[in-house]
């Protein structure tokens, strides 16, 4: 497509200039965030920094182990309990509901998508947390706390995505099962189900995504103290509140190492991506 | 196309109309631009911070077309916006250290360091030792220091509150208060978790304490503001303002508000200790 | 010894575990947006929407919320969708696709992901310290448009791109320009996913409290300007949450919130439904 002609100029060239600001910006965030992070992780010793079990800044130690077990149990726990529940979600519209009532289920969990954290967290410090304490011990601010409010966060995502995974399948496969003298239940447990894995996949670690980046749902129910936790009862930390609750007072060596917890957040999202692409492509 | 021709010609007189609104309203806006003579920005220290406000709205109300915004943060936040010139005004509940004393001070009131405890809790006083050991973690259940068992919920500040700085030289002194405890960043959100959990302990202003929960004796002193005037209850510290250079203009005329008769008053009405008033 | 279960049993626990879990679901759902609503729509006067709060959030309103959340959005709104749809028509229409474009589109997806506290200490480092803009709308306007600029090039993307190469073949042949085939042809058909891109960055903005409270502070004041320090609905309901300062006005807020959200909901549906029934 040859534009010589000058009037197509303008608009090629004032899109250039838009695209190139937008990206200079977000490259701008990466590079600053880099910028910030990785002297100190280079000063501090990457393995110091990643498995280090001391996190504290006015004594100049920057481990952020106890941070990332606390993500990775949090994260964990909300997969364990709303990843099998999503997927019952998932088949139940897709396959078991009639019309009007997947009409109705539909946007009921698309306004579950809509609540801000902040709700989400409240309420688990009113309901959840007290419920904890009492039945189950501890200070009730605690993992089991933080991974029950995630696991209903990431449910419409996993959900909706599993959902069309398998409502994308072609119809041939479930008329083949029947034909074959399969029961409904069979059908999907055996033919459907593996056959959306790819989507499913993509879904929960979408989900995962999620549940990785979430600050203010969780701070709320967490109890953010710096140390490993003894169980699911204990509280803890993740990477994101513990930016969350340092960096409004954080400076020099301190800011920066919040930056290199973001670089670990970012390495982090960017792997899920990576891993969700992949298993979407062998589709 | 006509159906497209007639739908982006409506996008289009649409975004031109969005844009014009737009351009009316930034020039509403931005008129007020920059931070203008008539505003102060006082940030930091969440301890001062509702006193602050309370200042804020009295001296607001007395001269209208005037603007106090004032924000938390915590003490070091506050500290470090006063010093890059973020905020006009910083507060503080700790004493300035090191490379701090730079800075423009006023103590406009003390407050006094509450330990606090669920009302359930069937205890009534502590020493300073066994709050230390509780902190640093050498206690852990309640029944070892005469009270009902169960396991201590152990509440502190964040790291950069004025308030856990004080506590942590008063109370803690060479101990540190332990990993385990948990972190809240504000002294409302402490009490509010005292005030639900029954094995809780925390530590908030004396001034913000009510009857959702309950503080402690301190070696038999009862926490109250005349107790830490006469100085037997000493587990006080000083509520300052700061500035990066000597204030002037209306930053001079607040802070002057605030050490005023009247602005004294207040303060001491709110349940403070201010140096400029007492009845 | 094999255990023959009959596969009719089998079928009917499934199916009995399945609506339970659908159950829960819907019941989650309403327990969550019953107990806000409930709590929180008695609560809620015209005096409430109208005033200020006072006294830290316990007496007064939250017009000022409102006006904060209003101005934040559309600042960020307004920066983040001409440079994001310009961004997406320039990446789908002037240029190939190479090795660079599926970098920047891989980039874009990773920014997305990023958790809006990273974006937060940045915005409050840059435009809050550096830039010297302060606790403003500004600052947490312009942080806002950066945390949604990558969600908006890429939905806005991904609807140029599914437009069918034979509208833009037709209006070609037809003698159209590029700039003609982009307005006339692909911006209608692409609207409904750039409207999606927009409508989630409007919602992610409104939801948004940790990067706000850094960057646009949290006072209780009217902001006059876009200089001035402002609290938005989420940010309110957080301190006045977490630090127990009313729980009735606490729901209040949570209810108007969720009612908004609710609002913005229904308008996006309604949006793409009416263009996508048009073009039927």
């Amino acid at each position: 497509m040859k534009l010589k002609n000058f009037g197509e100029r303008i608009p090629q060239g004032l899109f250039f200039i838009i695209a190139l600001s937008a990206l200079t910006v977000l490259a701008l965030i990466t590079i600053f965030i880099f910028v910030q992070g990785v002297p100190l992780i280079a000063k501090v010793g990457f393995f110091h920094f990643i498995f280090g079990m001391k996190w504290a800044p006015s004594q100049g130690y920057y481990g952020i182990f106890p941070m990332i077990v606390g993500t990775i149990s949090v994260t964990l726990g909300a997969i364990i309990l709303g990843v099998p529940v999503a997927l019952c979600c998932a088949i139940f519209l897709a396959e078991f509901a009639p019309r009007q009532l997947s009409d109705v289920v539909r946007p009921a969990i698309q306004l579950l998508a809509g609540i801000p954290s902040v709700v989400y967290g409240f309420w688990g410090l009113i309901f959840i947390v007290p419920l904890i304490r009492e039945y189950l011990g501890g200070p009730g601010l605690s993992i089991l706390a933080g991974s029950i409010i995630l696991a209903i966060m990431i449910l419409p995502t996993v959900i909706s995505i599993s959902e069309v995974s398998l409502l994308a399948l072609s119809p041939l496969l479930k008329e083949g099962a029947f034909a074959l003298g399969a029961t409904h239940w069979q059908t999907i447990r055996s033919v459907l189900v593996p056959a959306a894995k790819s989507g499913i996949v993509a879904s929960i670690i979408l989900g995962i995504g999620r549940a990785v980046g979430e600050t203010m749902a969780v701070i709320m129910v967490l109890g953010n103290a710096v140390a490993l936790p003894n169980s699911i009862l204990s509280p803890v930390r993740t990477l994101t509140t513990n930016i969350g609750i340092e960096m409004g007072y954080a400076s020099g060596e301190h800011q920066q190492a919040l930056f290199a917890t973001g670089i670990v957040l970012l390495v982090i999202i960017m792997i899920l991506n990576s891993v969700a692409q992949y298993s979407i492509r062998r589709k | 196309m006509k159906k497209s021709d007639a739908k982006s010609r409506l996008f289009f007189r649409f975004s031109s109309i969005f844009y014009l609104f737009l351009s009316l309203f930034s020039i509403t806006f931005l008129t007020g631009c920059g931070r203008n003579a008539n505003t102060v920005v006082v940030a930091g220290s969440t301890s001062v911070q509702p006193f602050a406000e309370v200042l804020a709205q009295e001296y607001m109300t007395l001269h209208p077309g005037v603007s106090i915004d004032v924000q938390g943060g915590g003490s070091a936040a506050g500290i470090m916006a006063t010093q890059s010139g973020t905020t006009d005004i910083g507060m503080s509940s700790r004493n300035l250290q090191g490379s701090e004393t730079s800075l423009w001070s006023i103590e406009i009131a003390r407050d006094g360091i509450a330990i606090i405890v669920n009302p359930k809790n069937p205890l009534t006083g502590l020493t300073l030792q066994q709050v230390a050991d509780i902190y640093d973690g050498k206690t852990t259940n309640w029944d070892q220091i005469g009270g009902k068992k169960g396991e201590i919920d152990v509440f502190t500040r964040e790291d950069g509150s004025g308030t856990r700085s004080s506590f942590e030289s008063l109370v803690m002194g060479t101990s540190q208060i332990m990993a385990r405890a948990m972190v809240e960043n504000s002294n409302g959100a402490i009490r509010q978790l005292v005030s639900d959990d029954p094995g809780a302990i925390g530590y908030i202003s004396l001034g913000l304490v009510d009857d959702t929960v309950k503080a402690l004796d301190l070696g038999g002193i009862v926490p109250s503001r005349a107790n830490v005037v006469n100085g037997t209850y000493n587990l006080s510290r000083p509520f300052l303002f700061l500035t990066l250079k000597p204030p002037v203009g209306l930053v001079k005329d607040f802070i002057d508000f605030t050490m005023s008769a009247q602005g004294q008053q207040i303060l001491y009405a709110q349940g403070l200790i201010t140096p400029g008033y007492s009845p | 010894m094999h255990i023959r279960v009959n596969p009719k049993t089998t079928q009917t626990i499934a199916k009995v575990v399945i609506w339970a879990a659908a159950l829960l679901v819907l019941l989650l759902l309403f327990t969550i947006m019953i107990y806000f609503l409930s709590k929180g729509i008695p609560h809620i006067t015209w005096q409430f929407l109208t005033q200020i709060p006072s006294d830290m959030g316990k007496s007064g309103g939250i017009s000022s919320a409102i006006v904060g959340t209003l101005a934040v959005t559309l600042v960020a709104i307004v920066v983040a969708t001409p440079l994001g749809v310009g961004t997406a028509f320039y990446l789908t229409e002037y240029t190939r696709e190479s090795g660079v474009t599926k970098v920047i589109r891989f980039s874009a997806e990773s920014l997305a992901g990023i958790p809006s506290i990273v974006y937060g200490l940045f915005g409050f480092i840059f435009f809050v310290t550096y830039l010297k803009l302060g606790w403003s709308i500004l600052s947490g306007g312009l942080t806002l448009a950066v945390m949604i600029l990558p969600t908006i090039i890429r939905t806005s993307e991904e609807a140029i791109r599914t437009v069918p190469p034979m509208y833009r073949e037709v209006s070609f042949s037809l003698g159209g320009t590029k700039w003609q085939t982009m307005t006339k042809v692909l911006i209608p058909s692409a609207l409904p996913g750039i409207a999606t891109g927009i409508i989630l960055g409007i919602g992610r903005s409104v939801a948004e409290t940790a990067a706000i409270i850094l960057t646009a502070g949290s006072a209780l004041q009217m902001p006059t300007s876009l200089f001035s320090p402002a609290r938005t609905l989420a940010v309110h309901f957080y301190i006045l949450a977490s630090e127990g300062i009313s729980l009735d006005n606490a729901f209040a807020t949570a209810a108007i919130l969720i009612i908004l959200i609710l609002l913005i909901n229904i308008g996006a549906n309604l949006l793409v439904n009416r263009f996508v029934a048009k073009r039927r």
